[in-house]
């Protein structure tokens, strides 16, 4: 079986995570802009995973720090859904636009 | 070190001890124990410092006939240069010993008489630890070996003075008074501390022995290094006089003496200590310490001193006359019998023939710290009986305070220079080295002497006679036995220390000198001092309004001096309307626009800065999220081009 080139591989996470960036930059529900971070730590991912598969094939630093991306990004989404759970209570909307008041 | 030597170490480091003591720990004693304390190690001091005296002038002192300097101890505390620095240490000679004697035995009855004096009084602990101090830095400004220790020492004076004549702190009249001296006397420090200076760097030492020796010696080149002169005087004068001026502000000589009237606000006995017999004449004693190079090498300032001197005691005695105060009455009798010192000093010169002058100017200075010392602490008695310094609340006072009535008399007829009370050897010896001197201060000093006569017995008969005394008074004297003590052991001083041949113990040069007594030089000032004790008797020995009849004719003339010939009001004027007007007002216009301007527009800056990129923090975490990756596309983009 002919191999994928890293190449391809490497679009697809180039395309994850500037799709990841837009919905960060773009959207306004807080919902959506936490699912945007999972994809840009997820195209981080799949970059590790690549680049360990195609360069260093007898080493597993790559899935190592896989495993721990998913980790963190299990927690941060845990406290973003509580950062955002505390907003909407406070100001009964999760629209980003209406939570400026982190300011001087 | 022997032990003339531990002696004299002691004589410092046990006032030191007792105010560390007092001052830490005071306030757990019971008063009378803190009182007791004090008192126990000036009298012990006071043992000592007559034990070093002893010794010094009658077994190690004496060398061939000739009383030499004794260095006891010397230390390098500060090391600066070869040339400059700073010595601790004690040195014994005939004025140092002289003044030791008499510092802790006025010490010492101060503190005995204080124990009645102030029994009861407030902050009794704190008062005996200021003494203490007090002691501590007169004794060591009079052995100190180095013109900066002295200052060291001058300093601590004055503000152990400054503590005392502000003890009653509630009184905003004392609290004034604490600061007028204060305020007063370093003025004319700061006038010590330049000619300190320009005397060291001339010399090149600071140490008192080496600038005496070096600015003594006929064409040294330190002599020359005083090259140039001012409006007729020349630079070592002018250093001298500089020097001259922080002494004349301790010892209250015209201009500066405004500030010791004042200080009579302080207890009595303080000011019998501080502000008669002992702290005021260390401007003499300075004149004193630097005699040598006065007399040899600039006697124009010193006959500038003796003018200064004599016109101070007139002036002084003028304004005695008037006062009805009687505290402050005393207080310009100081001023006016400081000032015989130091015109005594300023008509002596060097040599055999002319060195007269010293050797009274210091025989004064120990006769007087007894009686006026006296006289103080007999005023406080009558104070203490009759609760008021003014006149008017007295008169006929002889039968309820007969021991103070006896020495209080004692000690006006040794003022007055009636023999055979000791005051008159020594104004008798002044008087004569004035007249061989200078026939115009000899005088004015003959005058004061009729005009001391007058004012301290008018003081005399208006609160012993005056009145009928009270058919039922009751003796005062009862319960101050340590009040009657000590005035008992002054008067016992002022009778018998003209005795003492003074001439053969301390003069300028150390050799042995006789102060001549004739027969025709003492008639003319004894005559004049009689007439001005009759003139007292004839206004004040009986109740009568014969004093007002005469202050009516002579109107103007008692109205200045009363007013103490405006002396105050011209400091004032000179303060408040020039100083504070002409250069206060500018230079604080200069400070709250300039200087404040400046720095508050600073600030205004960085406001109005802060203002304008406030937005850029919007609290949108998306506009932030751009900037961060814009920040990073740069970063990327320099790496990228870097490395391809």
């Amino acid at each position: 079986m002919e191999q994928l080139p890293i190449s391809h591989i490497l679009v697809v996470s180039s395309a994850l995570f500037f799709i990841g960036v837009y919905g960060f930059l773009a959207r306004r529900n807080l919902i959506t802009i936490l699912m945007s971070i999972e994809l840009i730590l997820n195209s981080a991912n799949i970059n590790f995973i690549a680049f360990n598969k195609y360069l260093y094939p007898d080493k597993l630093d790559g899935v190592f720090f896989t495993m721990f991306i998913i980790t963190i990004a299990a927690a941060e989404v845990s406290l973003g859904l509580a950062i955002i759970i505390n907003l909407y209570r406070r100001f009964n909307t999760i629209d980003i636009e209406d939570t400026k008041t982190m300011k001087y | 070190m022997d032990s003339y030597g531990i002696s004299s170490l002691l004589i410092i480091v046990l006032p030191m001890l007792s105010f560390i003591l007092l001052a830490l720990a005071g306030k757990s004693f019971a008063p009378k124990l803190s009182g007791l304390i004090g008192t126990c190690s000036i009298l012990v001091t006071t043992v000592l410092a007559f034990y070093v005296a002893g010794g010094y002038f009658f077994e190690f002192g004496n060398v061939n006939g000739t009383y030499i300097r004794h260095i006891v101890f010397q230390f390098d505390w500060l090391h600066f240069t070869e040339n400059l620095s700073i010595d601790l240490g004690i040195v014994l000679d005939p004025i140092s010993v002289i003044m030791l004697v008499v510092i802790t035995f006025i010490s010492a009855m101060v503190h005995l008489y204080s124990l009645n004096y102030m029994h009861g009084e407030e902050y009794f602990e704190r008062y005996y630890s200021y003494l203490s101090l007090f002691s501590f830095s007169m004794l060591g400004l009079v052995v100190s070996v180095n013109i900066f220790q002295m200052y060291m020492f001058w300093e601590l004076v004055g503000a152990s003075s400054f503590l005392l004549i502000g003890f009653y702190f509630t009184k905003p009249s004392a609290i004034a008074a604490a600061k007028k001296a204060f305020i007063v006397t370093r003025f004319a420090d700061l006038g010590f501390l330049i000619g300190i200076l320009m005397l060291s760097s001339g010399a090149q030492s600071l140490d008192f022995f080496t600038i005496i020796e070096r600015l003594t010696t006929p064409g040294s080149s330190y002599l020359a290094s005083f090259q140039g002169s001012f409006i007729g005087l020349s630079a070592l004068s002018w250093t001298l006089l500089l020097v001259f001026i922080g002494g004349a502000g301790k010892s209250a000589m015209f201009p500066l003496h405004i500030w010791l009237p004042d200080a009579m606000e302080g207890p009595t006995p303080v000011s019998a200590l501080i502000h008669a017999a002992t702290m005021v004449v260390a401007g003499v004693f300075l004149v004193a310490r630097l005699f040598p190079i006065f007399s040899i090498s600039a006697p124009d300032a010193l006959l500038i001193i003796g003018y200064i001197g004599a016109f101070t005691a007139l002036f002084a005695a003028i304004i005695a006359c008037t006062q009805t105060d009687i505290k402050r009455v005393l207080a310009y009798s100081t001023i006016s019998q400081i000032a015989y010192m130091m015109f005594a000093l300023g008509v002596a010169g060097w040599g055999a023939d002319k060195a007269e002058g010293f050797t009274a100017s210091m025989f004064h200075l120990f006769t007087h710290a007894f009686f006026k010392a006296l006289l103080f602490l007999g005023a406080g008695a009558v104070i203490h009986a009759v609760g008021s310094n003014e006149m008017k609340q007295m008169g006929g006072l002889r039968k309820s305070l007969p021991i103070t009535h006896i020495t209080f008399l004692i000690a006006c007829l040794a003022i007055s220079s009636i023999p055979p009370f000791a005051g008159f050897f020594s104004k008798e010896a002044i008087l004569s080295s004035a007249m061989k001197a200078n026939p115009l201060i000899y005088f004015v000093g003959l005058f004061t002497g009729g005009l001391t006569a007058f004012y301290m017995f008018r003081l005399y008969f208006r609160i012993f006679w005056f009145k009928k005394p009270e058919a039922d008074a009751h003796n005062h004297e009862k319960h101050t036995w340590a009040m009657n003590i000590s005035l008992i052991l002054l008067a016992l001083g002022s009778l018998s220390v003209g005795f003492i041949p003074f001439g053969h113990f301390v003069s300028a040069d150390g050799n042995s000198l006789e102060l001549p007594i004739h027969l025709g030089s003492i008639i003319l000032p004894v005559t004049i001092a009689i007439l001005g004790i009759a003139a007292a008797y004839f206004y004040f020995a009986k109740e009568s309004n014969k004093s007002e009849v005469a202050v009516a004719k002579f109107e103007t003339v008692y109205g200045w001096a009363y007013r103490k010939f405006f002396i105050d009001e011209v400091y004032l004027f000179v303060t408040k309307r020039i100083i504070f007007n002409l250069i206060g007002r500018p230079i604080a216009w200069v400070d709250r626009t300039i200087v404040n301007g400046t720095i508050n527009s600073t600030a205004w800056i960085s406001v109005k800065a802060s203002e304008i990129i406030k937005p850029i923090q919007s609290g949108r975490v998306q506009t932030y999220a751009i900037f961060f990756l814009g920040g990073a596309l740069v970063l990327a983009a320099i790496l990228i081009l870097n490395f391809a």
